[in-house]
């Protein structure tokens, strides 16, 4: 019984990180309907560039953090205004099709750039740290990794409620035009927001690399767990993101524990569960 | 009074019939003209060609952009060999069979992805063909994680000789993209084909006119599924060897075959041709150069898709009114002298 | 007379291939009240749209103090002092009632304009303030729709259709509003299918008929019958 406590203890912290793949996948989604096919990839490059960070300075992965956020909230910005901004329209496949072959630009960039030998990011001694809850023992390290998705979750939903830039956000994505009659300038919101997505996505690369090795190859896996845990959550709800996330990680946990060979394969199949249920999430935006 | 008259074929398209008729004859007897790698190559073209037509179809008439096509091509392979080692079956009944199978997979599979709209739907695709690969990872009577070869004793059954089989599985490959490309062309010509135009032009409009969109959408999934298996048959017939991660790649069956369409021209018949055209001609120039010729295909396609958005044939057909497959309608006003 | 505050010369708009205003030629001048009348379809909402800069033209076809805008885009507009109460409302359904007017004050033009003057010139408004927008009626909804506009402090407001789909109760409480609003030397063009509120409440009218001026001049000028050709193209 208590081992199965700590399996699904497990899954929980690891959802943390999933809610994290998938929070910058959400919220680019939310504002501009856009669906980044690089966002995994973009994941990898933010722990590589952590990697080089770490290295060149030889500072800890966290204090690289400081670095590789605002620069890849820099690659988020002209990435939009250059290059996404031009294929936003009704038609879904300009953005599909470019996002994909970004993708294959930054997979092999990085194949390019650092081989394709696994690389992971050393955290010295937090990586086996670990507090005692009762009887059970849970790492530091995916506990850090929960706090900072539950904190990164918050403030995106009082950004997004309660600022006024949160306010362009909301007002760009019901109506565009009128927003720009409003003095929004959907072309420089739109770069705000995926400037903000990346940097979400340069903090799960940082806590990615750290968690486990990573290569180029793996970015499309991650895509694929955000975007799970996005659908399980529903769409346009980021506590929902979380949730979903949670759900996802625990069936992760609760399949490697059968079989290790089952463990992504459970969290598909969760997912497939879900959709076969609630098509639109478990918990799909209230329309107020 | 003058009538217009309307047509569809048009002087360029039927030369294009009759020089595509020619290069056919010269394309088959190819075992006897080419040399070994060569054949090899040109079969390899014509698979990824056939490809290229299907995911065109679903993507640039049905608006089913998928990234998971490598479900069903993984599939096809894999039913090649557990049908051929443990059902007995010959090679190309289990390739036929294969099809069949996968058309009827298809089916709940697409009850529960087409519930994702728009790009969802893509990486929904992608979650399908995850489950497919992880799925056969773990049957350990078809090598597992590391895969299989097939037997020698199968592989005798399609013909004695290597030269034989090499002919064979040419043959099979031409063929295969001879039957695609007719069956797609003849399917957009049918009152369904026009369906599909109508959705793609317009979902609204379409249901208002009677058109079952979910179905027709079905349709051309199931279809596009069962020769996608098919066509992953013949690709493993001629690799001889399968393996998860070869089977379901996402970047050999699913990136190329997008880069072919998008490039050349996605939403016409003509586009996948030029497309796979080009595509052997940049991997043979650039192939030394390993993953900078993937960052150039990638950044190709990100050029046109924004540039060009209709691909290489878009820009000839607007520049020359080119068609080669005479889909449209064209109307001729008679000039009244003429009566 | 003064240089206009905005003037329009041979200003064409198309949508895609279609052509939606002829050579339009209008100047206003600061302090105007004109109205814009015109049947469906006589590309009313379409001048609205150029204007304001959601529809492109060349540089040179809207000026604005003297400034050639036809190129800006509609948020660069506003920042000059343009704003547009759009046909139907079109209030963010995402946003609050207040959230509504800030995001029209996002421009931050000084004036009187403020979301305490917009609260006692609409009492109800304030006590909806965080109500969700879309929970209002279709009165209170122009009235927030209006505030928006009037949160920018513009020199020009566009008013487009602000009667449409409202009971004539609400119709009149808000016409009874306009000169309270306008009087404080904002310059407007009302666009109305109601032509006697139109000309009530302007001192200039101009009638468009498929993308054309067909008639314009003072409203204490023009006649009934002059009005009945411009708008249908036919005497009556």
């Amino acid at each position: 019984m208590i081992e199965w406590t700590g399996v699904i203890l497990q899954g929980v912290l690891l959802g943390g990180l999933y809610a994290l793949f998938a929070a910058g996948l959400s919220l680019i989604f939310g504002v501009m309907r856009l669906v980044n096919i690089a966002h995994g990839d973009l994941i990898i490059l933010a722990a590589y560039l952590g990697l080089s960070t770490t290295m060149m300075f030889g500072v800890h992965p966290f204090a690289a953090a400081l670095l590789v956020l605002p620069v890849m909230a820099g690659i988020g910005y002209v990435l939009q205004r250059g290059i996404l901004n031009q294929t936003l329209g009704p038609d879904i496949l300009p953005p599909l099709l470019v996002t994909f072959g970004l993708s294959v630009i930054i997979q092999n960039a990085l194949l390019e750039g650092y081989s394709a030998d696994p690389q992971k990011l050393s955290a010295g001694a937090i990586e086996t740290a670990s507090v005692s809850v009762g009887s059970l023992t849970v790492g530091l390290l995916p506990l850090l990794t929960f706090g900072v998705a539950v904190a990164v979750i918050a403030s995106l939903q009082w950004m997004f409620y309660s600022t006024a830039l949160g306010r362009g956000f909301r007002a760009v994505s019901d109506n565009q035009d009128i927003a720009q009659l409003m003095g929004l300038n959907k072309a420089h919101v739109f770069g705000l927001a995926m400037a903000l997505a990346l940097a979400v996505t340069g903090i799960a690369g940082i806590l990615l690399g750290i968690r486990t090795s990573f290569d180029p190859s793996i970015g499309g896996g991650r895509l694929i767990f955000g975007f799970e845990a996005v659908i399980i959550g529903g769409l346009g709800n980021l506590w929902g993101t979380l949730a979903g996330g949670v759900i996802l990680g625990v069936a992760q946990t609760i399949g490697a524990k059968i079989d290790p060979g089952w463990q992504v394969l459970a969290g598909h199949i969760a997912f497939l569960v879900v959709l076969a249920v609630r098509p639109n999430g478990l918990f799909p935006r209230v329309q107020h | 009074m003058s009538t217009p008259t309307v047509y569809r074929a048009t002087r360029a398209s039927r030369i294009a019939m009759i020089v595509a008729a020619f290069a056919l004859i010269v394309l088959a007897a190819a075992p006897w003209w080419a040399g070994r790698a060569d054949l090899r190559l040109m079969g390899e073209i014509f698979l990824y060609l056939s490809l290229a037509c299907l995911w065109n179809l679903m993507a640039g008439y049905a608006g089913l952009v998928s990234v998971g096509q490598q479900a069903f091509v993984g599939f096809g392979g894999y039913m090649l060999f557990a049908l051929t080692i443990f059902g007995g079956l010959h090679p190309i009944t289990a390739i036929l069979l294969a099809g069949l199978l996968a058309a009827v997979l298809s089916v709940p599979i697409a009850s529960l992805i087409f519930r994702l709209k728009g790009a969802y739907f893509a990486i929904g695709t992608w979650v399908m063909a995850e489950v497919f690969r992880l799925t056969f990872a773990q049957i350990s009577a078809l090598g597992g994680g590391s895969g299989t070869s097939l037997p020698v004793g199968i592989v005798r059954s399609l013909a004695s000789s290597r030269s034989g089989r090499e002919a064979l599985s040419y043959w099979l490959a031409l063929g295969s993209a001879v039957l695609v490309i007719a069956a797609v062309y003849l399917f957009l010509r049918s009152r369904r084909g026009l369906a599909l135009t109508a959705i793609r032009d317009s979902e609204v409009a379409a249901s208002g006119l009677g058109i079952d969109i979910w179905r027709t959408k079905l349709e051309v999934y199931v279809v596009t599924s069962a020769f996608t298996a098919i066509i992953g048959g013949l690709i493993f017939l001629q690799k001889l060897r399968i393996s998860p991660d070869a089977a379901f790649s996402v970047n050999d069956w699913t990136a190329f075959v997008i880069f072919i369409v998008v490039i050349g021209g996605i939403g016409t018949l003509e586009g996948p041709i030029i497309g796979t055209l080009l595509f052997f001609l940049l991997r043979e120039t650039l192939a030394d150069f390993g993953t900078i010729y993937l960052m150039v295909l990638g950044a190709v396609a990100i050029v046109v898709m924004l540039k060009a958005p209709k691909g290489v044939w878009g820009l000839i057909r607007d520049r020359y009114d080119l068609e080669l497959f005479p889909l449209s309608y064209r109307i001729k006003l008679n000039d009244p002298k003429d009566i | 007379m003064s240089d206009p505050i905005l003037s329009l010369t041979k200003l064409d708009a198309h949508y895609g291939d279609f052509q939606a205003l002829y050579g339009i030629d209008m100047d206003i001048h600061t302090g105007e009240v004109v109205a814009i009348i015109g049947a469906n379809g006589a590309g009313k909402s379409t001048l609205m749209r150029s204007i304001s800069g959601l529809i492109r033209n060349t540089p040179d076809q809207v000026h604005l103090n003297g400034e050639a805008i036809g190129t800006l885009r509609a948020d660069q507009v506003a920042y000059r002092g343009v704003a547009l109460v759009p046909e139907g409302r079109q209030l963010f359904p995402s946003l609050s009632v207040e959230e509504n007017l800030l995001l029209g004050g996002k421009v931050g033009r000084p004036g009187p304009w403020s979301l305490d003057a917009v609260y006692d010139l609409f009492p109800v408004l304030k006590e909806r303030r965080s109500q969700a927008s879309t929970s209002l009626s279709g009165g209170q909804q122009q009235m927030v729709a209006i505030g928006r506009a009037l949160m920018a402090n513009p020199e020009v407001i566009l008013f487009d259709e602000i009667s449409l789909g409202l009971a004539p109760v609400i119709i009149k409480t808000i016409y009874d509003a306009l000169p309270g609003i306008i009087g404080g030397g904002m310059t407007a063009l009302v666009v109305e299918q109601d032509i006697s509120k139109a000309l009530e409440v302007s001192s200039r009218v101009f009638c468009l008929q498929e993308g054309r001026v067909s008639l314009s001049g003072k409203t204490d000028h023009v006649t009934r019958d002059q009005i009945t050709v411009a708008y249908f193209g036919v005497a009556a």
